[in-house]
């Protein structure tokens, strides 16, 4: 961008820049002025279409209720903190066990054929069985097994069972980003004598994951709501306290409780998001 | 001593044949410019010889050794290699100055402060010098292919392949690149190179060789190859190039 327009240059602007710079600011407010009127309407819209349904009143009792959600934020919260608890110890499992997975799909010397297809059946089953479906299956066949030194703890096995599962996907993104990286970065490095494996750390991996960044953010937004599937097998996290508090009054705003508490998490991991991207844009353009 | 020799080279690309038996010597200190159409087998040349291709028949010698042995290790063999891409290929995550020093760190074992301090050297003699620590997104074309030059340099390599370097440039600022080729030149660097540049090439090759379809069709002096070429294939490309006004 130029500097000509910045103060103290010894420039002054011509009537027509003047006039341009003049409709443009017109444009501007009109455009704000027209987001906002429409925005008021469609807020007003909404909110009377939903009180003005039949079922209503009932909703707002089951759902809305000042004093049931008062009294269940403090268990909920409690449960809460079992979700943030499995999603901070699964999340950097999951990238580590994503991450080698990757790789190991890349070996291509013979000895390595084993690993290989091992990491292409993980990923294969373990994106096939629903996450449901494997907590249960860690969930009561782990401990099952009365083997010495498997824990019985219900986050534990959920910790084990959504690595399991997002490690598969993760794995698979990874992959993509690897496969990403052009041919000619990995001849530049190659031809200045680097070995395959310090041509991944130092050229590949750095480039891939730097673009894979916003996909695995994704990820973890999802993940940080699966956590709530650990309930399934006994664990009293934010869901299970919520239906507990329900259970007891037949009172629904405690899931809403929840619900908001997940809300809450995942809005900054979405902003976090889009400032990386905001980032790497930027450095783009520099 | 030769440095390279390359005996009956073929290669063939989905049953083309894109270099059909190549016979080269290239002497220690000596420019070999390799000259020819687009398709002619240049580029595939450069990249048998740095192993990024696995050649059909033939053999290629580094330094009185075959390096086309499956049994050799490409990585030993590219460590006295040193190539320079047409697009410049630098790694956009890393630092002009950790491009450069990459290798000699990891490959060569030299410790960080040396790797550095031969950069920065490498940097001021070819006028990048306050380049260190931008990266090469911010550089001009000229700036990144130079700065390519340096990092194939900073391994100290006992031949250069420089593969058409200059034809992704702007001319004026081919002009810069080519400057650094004439110090390398003066320095006593071991080249190949091949290259669109046919006044640049007359002026810094010591050999010349005219590749026409696979086939090494010419060979020799530059004043020679551009005054009176023997081949009337050779002259039939220099008068082409002549009049699309690349002399």
């Amino acid at each position: 961008m130029s500097t000509a327009g910045k103060p103290g240059a010894s420039w002054v602007k011509s009537g027509k820049q003047v006039e341009r710079e003049r409709l443009k600011r017109q444009r501007g407010m009109r455009s704000a002025s027209t987001a906002t009127v429409s925005t008021i309407i469609f807020l007003v819209l909404v909110v009377w279409g939903v009180t003005n349904s039949p079922g209503w009143p009932r909703v707002e009792e089951t759902f809305f209720n000042v004093d049931k959600f008062v009294a269940a934020l403090p268990d909920v919260l409690d449960g809460f903190l079992l979700n943030i608890k499995i999603f901070l110890i699964a999340e950097p499992l999951i990238l580590i066990v994503g991450l080698l997975v990757a790789l190991a799909r890349g070996l291509k010397a013979p000895v390595f054929f084993p690993l290989r297809c091992l990491a292409i059946a993980y990923t294969d089953i373990f994106r096939g069985i629903p996450t449901i479906l494997l907590i249960y299956l860690v969930g009561f066949g782990l401990p099952a097994l009365r083997l010495q030194g498997i824990p019985t703890d219900e986050a534990t096995l959920g910790i084990i069972a959504l690595t399991l599962s997002y490690g598969a996907y993760v794995a698979e993104v990874f992959r993509s980003g690897i496969d990403s990286i052009h041919p000619s970065q990995v001849n530049a490095a190659r031809s200045l004598g680097l070995s395959y494996g310090k041509t991944m750390r130092f050229v590949v991996l750095p480039q891939a994951v730097r673009r894979v960044v916003p996909p695995l953010l994704n990820d973890f937004v999802s993940l940080q709501k699966d956590t709530a599937l650990v309930a399934t097998i006994g664990a009293i996290e934010a869901l299970r306290q919520a239906q507990i508090h329900t259970a007891k009054s037949f009172n629904y705003t405690p899931y809403l409780v929840a619900a908001l508490l997940f809300v809450l998490l995942t809005i900054p991991m979405a902003r976090f998001t889009d400032y990386l991207a905001a980032r790497s844009q930027r450095r783009r353009g520099a | 001593m030769s440095v390279l020799k390359i005996e009956g080279l073929r290669k063939s690309f989905h049953g083309h044949d894109v270099l059909k038996g190549i016979d080269l010597e290239v002497r220690s200190h000596e420019v070999v410019c390799l000259i020819g159409a687009s398709g002619s087998g240049k580029s595939t040349l450069l990249r048998c010889v740095n192993l990024l291709e696995e050649v059909d028949d033939g053999a290629i010698y580094l330094e009185g050794k075959e390096i086309t042995d499956p049994r050799v290790n490409v990585d030993d063999v590219r460590k006295r290699l040193g190539i320079v891409f047409q697009a410049y290929n630098l790694f956009p995550h890393m630092t002009v100055l950790d491009n450069i020093t990459l290798a000699p760190r990891q490959v060569h074992k030299v410790t960080r402060k040396a790797a550095e301090e031969q950069a920065r050297t490498l940097l001021a003699r070819f006028g990048l010098e306050g380049k260190a620590d931008a990266y090469p997104d911010q550089l001009s074309g000229g700036q990144q292919q130079r700065v390519a030059v340096v990092r194939a340099m900073a391994t100290q390599p006992t031949l250069l392949l420089l593969d058409e370097i200059t034809s992704a440039l702007d001319p004026e600022l081919v002009v810069e690149v080519l400057g650094v080729i004439r110090e390398l030149k003066a320095t006593g660097m071991t080249m190949v190179m091949t290259t669109h540049e046919m006044s640049f090439c007359r002026e810094i090759a010591d050999t010349v060789c005219f590749l026409d379809n696979g086939v090494l069709v010419e060979k020799g002096a530059p004043e020679r190859i551009f005054t009176d070429p023997e081949q009337p294939r050779t002259r039939e490309f220099l008068r082409s190039v002549l009049e699309s006004g690349r002399f």
